[in-house]
């Protein structure tokens, strides 16, 4: 169809298919930056994804099970049936996410071709590699897991357009999410001052590129949107992890393992987005039923610690 | 001193707050709105860009919805940007969670062009500009239908992406994420207008 418009004459010139730029880093990180101030969700049906935008969530994170599920399972954890995440895909109109294991640039490459908005590459499950994806060369974003700053210097080096904390996924416990993105966030404050040659050293100590380490020097914050995950279970953790300087919060187990999915669901988007008002907090805390049972973090056994998987 | 209130509900908030702070320089200042009673204190406004639904919902917990309302018939400029156009519009195309705000007479198609994997960047013809503008386009909606009263300022192929009713300005794009400021432009001189 033509364009009817009376200022049409220019527009046919210059709009062809060919002149579009796809997969760019202001695409992918842009597409990081329209998350900011949300909650992201873990779902594993439809119908769960249908209750997760209906509370507000920015998008949902589609996976065969819920990390403290996958925990109590054992065994390999893979990406999701294709067939699951199409059918979330179809259920809702907010972006869709997926993981895929740490290095399975294949996995990646399935849920790029199924349509799904952005990839996790995450410890939750089991690595494929000791290498990480190479991220840059997808069209679509990538969002990985840190626990400090050196981690997540290596990450937007691959080419990952969002950070999100580790944490400890599947716990409930979210002591160490909080240990991460204070480590982060002090990392980055103490650049601040440093010459070039400091700024140099440092980028050594923590394996990243100088660039990298300067522009967080510069600009006091990652270079990417930076969420918290892993373990994050009630409002007052979600609120708890914005004050700390998170962008905005992933919740996996916490919502669809507590009692009362639908209500824990809109209490933990209102928490985010009343982070700052602890009266709000008050209110919306009421009345959830259980959280999640959970599991203290510092008592699980060396070998089923996820946060230690990838570099 | 003009006054300028970024909706800071969800999105990529900090971004447009820099962005409308170089644009204005010296002429104002530039806050954020999260609350109902900050938006009649504004002189001119920005929704920005983020998930409608999100915002929706948010904007009518928060009672601001007749807020925006009375702030568009007062004559004051608005900057709808992705999202943001999404909201103004009075129609939302298929089974929609996202209540309209109805400041322009437009219908919406919320995620015209796909999934992020068909995101992109294109240089833009824009009635008005002298030189193409280059727009980013992330899970961009589009309007697909308009009433009289509503100036079409660019499209995709045959899709609306930029238009204009009054004081209320949409774009499908961000001009918050690049560092052309002649969008920015056009909604400082609706508000010295």
């Amino acid at each position: 169809m033509r364009p009817t418009s009376p200022f049409n004459v220019r527009f046919e010139a210059v709009m062809e298919l060919e002149n579009l730029r796809f997969g760019t880093e202001l695409l992918k990180r842009g597409f990081a930056k329209m998350q900011k101030g949300g909650v992201i969700m873990d779902v594993t049906t439809p119908e769960q994804a249908a209750i997760a935008e209906e509370a507000g969530a920015v998008a949902v994170m589609a996976l065969h099970a819920v990390p403290a599920d996958i925990r109590k399972m054992g065994g390999v954890a893979r990406m999701a049936d294709p067939a699951v995440i199409e059918e979330i895909i179809n259920a809702v109109t907010i972006p869709v996410m997926a993981k895929a294991r740490i290095g399975h640039f294949v996995e990646a490459q399935i849920l790029e071709a199924l349509g799904v908005d952005m990839v996790d590459e995450s410890e939750v499950l089991t690595p494929a590699d000791t290498f990480h994806i190479e991220k840059t060369k997808f069209t679509i974003p990538f969002v990985c897991g840190a626990r400090n700053l050196g981690e997540a210097c290596r990450r937007i080096a691959e080419g990952a357009a969002m950070i999100r904390t580790k944490g400890e996924a599947g716990t409930g416990d979210v002591s160490q999410a909080v240990l991460h993105m204070r480590a982060i966030m002090s990392q980055i404050r103490a650049l601040k001052g440093m010459d070039d040659v400091e700024l140099a050293k440092v980028a050594r100590d923590i394996g990243a590129k100088y660039e990298l380490v300067a522009e967080c020097a510069r600009m006091q914050r990652l270079p990417v949107v930076n969420f918290a995950a892993g373990g994050v279970a009630t409002p007052a953790d979600a609120a708890l992890m914005m004050l700390l300087g998170a962008d905005g919060v992933f919740v996996g187990s916490g919502i669809f393992k507590s009692e009362n999915p639908r209500a824990m669901a809109i209490a933990i988007v209102q928490a985010v987005h009343n982070y700052d008002n602890p009266q709000v907090l008050a209110r919306v805390s009421k009345g959830l039923g259980a959280a999640m049972k959970g599991l203290d973090a510092s008592t699980i056994p060396e070998g089923e610690i996820l946060q230690s998987r990838g570099w | 001193m003009y006054k300028i209130g970024v909706i800071a509900l969800q999105g990529d908030v900090s971004e447009h707050v820099d962005a409308m702070r170089r644009a204005l320089g010296d002429k104002g200042i530039v806050v954020e709105v999260r609350k109902a009673g900050e938006i009649p204190e504004c002189d001119g406004l920005v929704i920005p860009g983020g998930e409608s639904t999100t915002i929706s919902t948010q904007l009518e917990k928060g009672g601001m919805v007749g807020e925006l309302k009375d702030f568009v018939s007062r004559g004051k400029p608005i900057l709808a940007t992705c999202a943001g156009l999404v909201l103004v519009s009075s129609t939302i195309e298929g089974d929609s969670r996202v209540k309209p705000l109805g400041l322009m007479d437009t219908t919406v198609d919320r995620n015209a062009f796909g999934s992020q994997k068909a995101s992109f960047e294109a240089d833009l013809a824009v009635e008005g500009f002298e030189t193409p503008y280059r727009a980013v386009f992330i899970r961009a909606p589009v309007i697909s239908d308009l009433g009289r009263a509503v100036q079409v300022l660019a499209r995709v192929e045959d899709k609306i992406v930029a238009a204009r009713q009054g004081n209320v300005l949409c774009l499908a794009f961000h001009p918050e994420l690049t560092e052309d400021r002649r969008f920015h432009q056009m909604f400082m001189s609706e508000l010295e207008a």
